[in-house]
């Protein structure tokens, strides 16, 4: 039986308005929603840099990010300065403040795009690295660098907010799509508490990393100066790429630490 | 069921047990295997078919008799890939925790074999009300599965559920562990899951005869 939707040119004619409507929908969505995604995410991330502060609203054994209506106020007044360094074959070139940076870029340093910059590097053998000064609850003051890096199905990032000793003092990871259940759970309390209180450089200064061990001895990680925290069963892949974008993004900073020192 | 006549609650009631998706069909076996290692993690992907395969339904329910039979599958793939991406985007906009929540299941959902399926079998032939209660009774059947395994793969594997460490802490060696239980990392490998929707397929076949096939 022929059917008038046999038709090719029915057929043809359908695909071509099919694509026009629902391209057009989703056009119109996506561009009608994108400024308040935009803030949506501006916010997200000025959380996760006060949540590596210690600044959230954890109960018992899930990590809560401060109110997104409070976060504005909040990053304001706890996060005292983003220092934008310039990085370039292997040594920190140039040291911007908030301001300088504001002036040249027109835009706020914890906007910089790391994705952007890791590329940078591998092309051109420069980036910026962004370093945000705060404040933790109990006056300390600490710097938080962003990290980012591979999981095992897409990109994973993070915050780390470390002493002038580089010593780990609060950590914030995120993905964006690992495995529910067990990739998933890097941004869970007991994986990312597990970093505080670790050490990033040996007693001579030189820089080790974390590692996500599976072999691990110290499951409840008392010993903080073994460059190791306890891995997440079944996710191998995602927690060795936690240690690589630590040892590699970094590692970056260490020579702005021991600028710290001197 | 007062409300529905007799055919159309078989609808609902057949694929939650002798028609499931999953046990009966071997519908959606993917992402039964990929994120059933968390009962939360199984809750919320049961919550988002069935919102995607009772609206999507619906759609292809009503675009029936225009979808030209040569490129029907990829309408299909069209209509269930743009809802997703729209409900994804409203959220994102409007309910940026629940999207991030939602955001790692929106590749599952779509090339969920069960969306298609239903698509294909059900939706294409029938009226929207009755693709309606396809969609919700398919969803809820392969909730159900899903359900399952994920409690106990959850309860098993890490010896919480929902989070919430209900047989002790293994670390701190109290409750169960402190007569020497262990948990089984190999539950929260993907494997575990298939051997576990096994044993219920075998349960299920072994309670009613008449699904063995030959």
């Amino acid at each position: 039986m022929e059917n008038r939707t046999d038709k090719n040119s029915y057929t043809l004619l359908f695909a071509v308005g099919m694509v026009i409507v629902v391209g057009g929908i989703l056009a119109f969505l996506a561009s009608s929603l994108s400024p308040a995604i935009a803030q949506n995410e501006k916010i997200e991330k000025q959380q996760n840099i006060l949540y590596a502060l210690g600044i959230n609203n954890n109960e018992g054994s899930s990590a809560v990010f401060i109110d997104a209506s409070e976060a504005p106020e909040e990053f304001k007044k706890n996060v005292t300065e983003q220092l934008v360094l310039t990085f370039k074959d292997g040594s920190i070139v140039k040291t911007q403040t908030r301001q300088e940076y504001m002036d040249e870029a027109n835009q706020e340093p914890y906007l910089i795009d790391v994705k952007k910059q890791q590329n940078l590097q591998k092309t051109e053998g420069t980036r910026l690295l962004p370093l945000f000064v705060g404040k933790n609850p109990e006056g300390k003051t600490l710097y938080v660098a962003p990290i980012r890096g591979k999981g095992l199905w897409d990109a994973i990032w993070g915050y780390v907010a470390v002493d002038e000793d580089m010593v780990v003092q609060g950590a914030y990871f995120d993905h964006k799509g690992e495995t529910p259940g067990l990739g998933a759970n890097i941004k869970q309390t007991y994986f990312m508490d597990d970093f505080t209180g670790e050490h990033l450089l040996n007693d001579s200064g030189v820089f080790k990393g974390i590692t996500v061990a599976k072999g691990n001895a110290d499951p409840k990680n008392n010993d903080k100066n073994d460059y190791e925290v306890d891995a997440i069963a079944g996710a191998t892949i995602t927690g060795d790429g936690v240690t690589a974008m630590i040892k590699k993004d970094l590692g970056l900073y260490v020579p702005y630490f021991k600028t710290l020192k001197k | 069921m007062g409300l529905l006549s007799k055919k159309d609650s078989k609808l609902i009631s057949d694929p939650l047990l002798d028609n499931n998706p999953i046990t009966i069909q071997v519908l959606g076996i993917c992402s039964a295997l990929a994120i059933t290692a968390e009962l939360q993690a199984s809750i919320v992907m049961s919550i988002s078919v069935l919102f995607v395969l009772g609206v999507g339904n619906v759609v292809i329910s009503l675009m029936r008799n225009i979808i030209p039979s040569k490129i029907r599958i990829i309408v299909q793939l069209v209509v269930v890939a743009a809802l997703v991406i729209i409900v994804d985007q409203v959220l994102k906009a409007y309910a940026y925790e629940l999207s991030k929540t939602l955001s790692v299941f929106v590749g599952l959902i779509i090339t969920n074999c069960i969306i298609m399926g239903r698509f294909e079998a059900f939706a294409l032939g029938n009226g929207p009300w009755r693709s309606f209660l396809d969609g919700i009774g398919n969803a809820a059947g392969y909730g159900f599965i899903l359900i399952l395994v994920g409690f106990f793969r959850e309860l098993l594997g890490s010896g919480t559920l929902l989070g919430y460490a209900v047989l002790g802490d293994p670390i701190e060696k109290t409750g169960l562990y402190a007569i020497g239980y262990e948990n089984n990392g190999f539950m929260l490998l993907s494997p575990m899951a298939l051997i576990v929707v096994g044993l219920i397929i075998w349960v299920q076949r072994s309670r009613n005869k008449a699904l063995i096939e030959d």
